[in-house]
């Protein structure tokens, strides 16, 4: 019924006339809690070292929060993947103070203004904070790591738009049965020449530089970070990967494998193992998001 | 972890922020820091003052490197990589190259004394600069980088490839002469398992991502170094190896052809393909120099396509100027005009059909739906009009002029008044449905989806409404919204009086990304193909890209932009107050055909059966066949 004629308009019955006198009956009830779980997003992640390297130089962060009620928080997620790089152990060193250096930032200037009910004019664009983040992630990595690196993609879920941060050659990807899009663009010089036209997809592929990264956390001054938001998809997932999975794991197997797991932790986990049975020549790691339908 | 606090031999430790030197600390018992000049990564460089000559000021630039490395073979390897670098800046002895006086270790600093250059660095005179920089500003400091760089190449016994030609890496001093800064002795040279950087992304020739130096790969960098000088965009600020996609003459056509030839020649792909020495380049700008010194500015001369490639279909004059945007339905144009009527024209021939006179000046669009016309007017009424004959249907008064233009949802028609209040009022009775109170004066057009209305105010308000009345968020701008809002994908986008163009999740009310303008902005934005398109006081109209908020181009009119633009097919047409009615590629902008009328043109265009409706303060209202 027309929402506006219901108030400006005619009067019906009141419903509540109704409740008085029909029983509430036991399957209804039963599907009501089902349609309530439902509507939140649900997150599932998993890392493994691999099998050549011989220690993890990959980072993962996810912090998530759900809320109900009259005038409830919107959900917010923050979900981060950051590869490290760089000799004598300055990888781990550098993913792990890139993951930490984004999470604070994000989390005080964006997520607790959130719990002080402050007006929503208040909070500073969204971009801008993710961008900022990414900013110090890397000053922190330049000014403790020296000759270390890391990628970092981050998305910052709130509302109804999720906001990507991102350096590197980690990936984003948006999956559902219609298409598995990768949202995020390869910082690394290889995807540079395919995008000219100097290398086909599989020459890209399997390119011997294919891990020589042009932008990176811990480059140093300007460094040049991309900010974009989109809305998010229903009743479909973001996958949040480093080179470990994408890079040895072909999409349309991934696609394959998120569509068909009862869980995103299961397929995360599936996913790991795709990467480890194709020969875990790197760290892999993955964070799978479902968000709801409509 | 090594700690990098240090002491400085005597003085009490003296440190600022990140462990600077303050200034008044004195190294080595000889070099009193005065200040510093700039910092980043693991160096900073500071001006400071030899002591050993008491009876002058000779000053020195005294850079120090910071060694953090926390593993001792790490620690071990930047130390020799200081001292190396140090040894092969002792030997180099060129004008351009500055000059190197001592070098020592304390702590764990090391720290180089050289040669202090009086002037400023490309990047900041870039930064600096109003506009283009002069070709031939650009091209003397050419010849004179191709002169160090041919001396670095042929230096014995071993050349050195200087590997990092960028702006902020020439400095230039009061005679106009360049010096080289920065031998990357800063710079830890790390082959690690995945990607190595070497030199700055963005003039980096491809080759040097695979580990080659080579001559030619700095010639690649200097080419890129003044692309960037004469075009003013960063090549940083673009994927990697895509001058060509930027060509200098399209974005600059000041610069002569010989000069975009040279630079071209140092910017092939293949190093192979690019001039092989440094001193041939410099052969090349120096008759390019003279040949553009003969050609008497030749390349000022940009054609200007006198006719449009538009015609005009009819144009109509009524008494006064048209400030608002017609609408048209039926086969008829509707248009308000200041001299307090509202048209009806024939939106064929332009024949007058009828006039309907209010009390006051009509900016606004009129508002259409079935076979009713809806207009407001200063005189503070929103009137309904049959649309054939232009008779009275009904009178809704408000306490304030009305400058804003009507929507019409759910058989209601949402306004805004002068008198801070939106109205919702019902299109057949005319009677009130409810309205909504704000902080001033709204303006703009409201917009209704998915049961809610949002609309700015003069006071910088922006509300987000739902059809019961009730707040569901606020927004604060810092000065008037008077444009007017639009939804795409979740997201508000308008623009305010405070020279920002702002991106709101339409759900919460949060900011998502905003957009700095030129000036103030009171023009509405419109969507098409990924971009955001509006038009700024500053005079140009933007295109935005809708989610990442980068612009895509913009297009530079000859006054302020205050109407809105819209698109048809791959077409954007937009009016500016320098009078003209635009049309421009929505992809590229670049400018398709642009019309002349006799005033400002303050109104939206709107366009159907491929013909284009405007006015202007020329008292007219033109039609365009497109």
């Amino acid at each position: 019924m027309n929402l506006l004629n219901r108030i400006f308009g005619k009067k019906t019955n009141s419903p509540a006339n109704k409740l008085d006198t029909v029983p509430l009956e036991k399957p209804s009830a039963h599907l009501q809690g089902h349609a309530k779980h439902d509507r939140n997003i649900i997150v599932g992640t998993a890392q493994s070292t691999g099998l050549e390297r011989s220690h993890n130089e990959d980072a993962l962060f996810i912090m998530q929060g759900n809320s109900a009620g009259d005038h409830s928080l919107p959900s917010f997620g923050l979900f981060v993947v950051a590869d490290g790089m760089g000799g004598h152990r300055a990888g781990e060193v550098a993913s792990a103070i890139s993951v930490r250096k984004v999470a604070h930032r994000i989390t005080q200037e964006t997520i607790l203004h959130l719990f002080d009910g402050a007006n929503s004019s208040d909070l500073p664009p969204l971009q801008e904070m993710v961008r900022q983040a990414l900013e110090d992630a890397n000053d922190a990595v330049v000014e403790r790591v020296p000759g270390g690196g890391t990628t970092c993609t981050a998305a910052l879920l709130l509302g109804q738009q999720v906001t990507i941060g991102h350096v590197g050659d980690s990936r984003a990807y948006l999956i559902s049965e219609k298409e598995t899009k990768v949202i995020t663009r390869d910082h690394s010089l290889v995807e540079r020449l395919r995008e000219l036209g100097q290398l086909s997809e599989e020459e890209a592929a399997n390119h011997p530089q294919r891990n020589v990264l042009y932008r990176a956390i811990g480059q140093g001054a300007n460094l040049e970070v991309d900010v974009a938001s989109h809305p998010i998809p229903h009743n479909a997932y973001m996958l949040v990967c480093s080179d470990g999975l994408w890079g040895v794991v072909p999409d349309i197997e991934i696609q394959r494998i998120v569509l068909s797991s009862e869980t995103p932790q299961v397929a995360c986990e599936k996913l790991i193992q795709a990467a480890n049975a194709a020969g875990g020549p790197d760290n892999i790691t993955a964070i799978l998001i479902r968000f709801p339908p409509l | 972890m090594r700690r990098t606090t240090r002491t400085l031999g005597g003085t009490s430790s003296s440190e600022g922020n990140l462990g600077q030197l303050q200034s008044g600390v004195t190294l080595q018992d000889r070099y009193l820091i005065l200040g510093i000049l700039g910092s980043g990564g693991m160096s900073s460089v500071y001006k400071g003052r030899d002591l050993h000559f008491p009876n002058v000021t000779k000053l020195v630039a005294v850079k120090e490197m910071v060694n953090m490395a926390a593993d001792p073979t790490m620690y071990e390897m930047v130390v020799r990589n200081f001292e190396r670098e140090a040894d092969l800046l002792a030997t180099l002895s060129h004008p351009a190259i500055p000059r190197i006086y001592d070098y020592f270790t304390q702590d764990d600093s090391s720290f180089l004394v050289m040669e202090f250059i009086e002037g400023k660095d490309l990047e900041a005179t870039l930064r600096d600069t109003e506009g283009f920089l002069l070709e031939d500003k650009v091209i003397n400091w050419a010849i004179e980088l191709c002169d160090v760089l041919a001396y670095l190449h042929n230096h014995q016994p071993q050349p050195v490839i200087f590997r990092d030609m960028k702006p902020s890496n020439v400095m230039v001093d009061k005679h106009g002469h360049i010096y080289l800064i920065d031998f990357g002795i800063a710079r830890v040279f790390q082959p690690g398992q995945k990607g190595t950087m070497i030199g700055t992304e963005g003039y980096s020739p491809p080759e040097q991502y695979r580990g080659e130096a080579s001559p030619q790969g700095d010639i690649y960098a200097l080419g890129a170094t003044l692309h960037h000088l004469l075009t003013k965009r960063d090549p940083r600020a673009e994927p990697p190896f895509t001058f060509t996609e930027r060509p200098i003459r399209e974005i600059n056509p000041s610069i002569s052809v010989e000069a975009e030839t040279v630079i071209n020649g140092a910017l092939a792909y293949e190093p192979r393909d690019r001039y092989q020495t440094a001193d041939a380049m410099k052969q090349a700008l120096l008759s390019a120099a003279k040949k553009t010194g003969i050609l008497a500015s030749g390349a000022t001369a940009t054609a200007i396509k006198a006719e449009p490639e538009v015609e005009e279909l009819w144009s109509f004059e009524c008494e006064d100027e048209i400030r608002g945007t017609p609408n048209v339905a039926n086969g008829v144009v509707y248009v308000g005009c200041y001299d307090n009527n509202l048209y009806a024209l024939d939106a064929k021939t332009g024949d007058f059909r009828w006039k309907f006179a209010t009390e006051g000046g009509i900016p606004t669009r009129p508002a259409i739906l079935d076979n009713m016309v809806f207009i407001g007017s200063e005189d503070s009424r929103l009137y309904s009009l049959s649309a054939d004959r232009g008779e009275l249907l009904w009178t809704y008064y408000t306490e304030g002029p009305i400058r804003s233009s009507a929507i019409i949802s759910e058989g209601h028609l949402f306004f805004g008044s002068d008198d801070a209040n939106l109205h919702v009022v019902n299109v057949m009775s005319g009677n009130r449905a409810w309205k909504a109170d704000a902080a001033a004066a709204i303006r703009s057009t409201p917009l209704t989806a998915d049961e809610r209305v949002y609309f700015g105010c003069e006071s910088g308000d922006f509300y987000s409404i739902d059809f019961r009345g009730e707040l569901k968020w606020r927004f604060k701008a810092k000065r008037a919204v008077t444009s007017s809002p639009i939804l795409v994908d979740g997201m508000i986008y308008f623009g305010s009086l405070d020279w920002t163009f702002y991106a709101l999740d339409a759900e919460g009310g949060w900011q998502i990304w905003r957009f700095r303008m030129g000036r103030p902005t009171i023009s509405s934005p419109i969507y098409g193909e990924g971009n955001i398109y509006t038009g700024c006081a500053d005079g140009h109209i933007y295109a935005i890209d809708a989610r990442t908020s980068n612009e895509v181009w913009r297009f530079e009119t000859e006054h302020q932009v205050t109407g809105s633009p819209i698109i048809n097919e791959d077409s954007l047409y937009c009016g500016s107050v320098d009078g003209s009615m635009y049309c421009l590629d929505m992809r590229s902008g670049r400018l398709r055909w642009k019309f002349r009328t006799g005033g400002p043109i303050t109104g939206t265009p709107v366009i159907q059966n491929n013909i284009l409706y405007f006015g202007s303060n020329d008292h007219r209202i033109y039609a365009l066949l497109t």
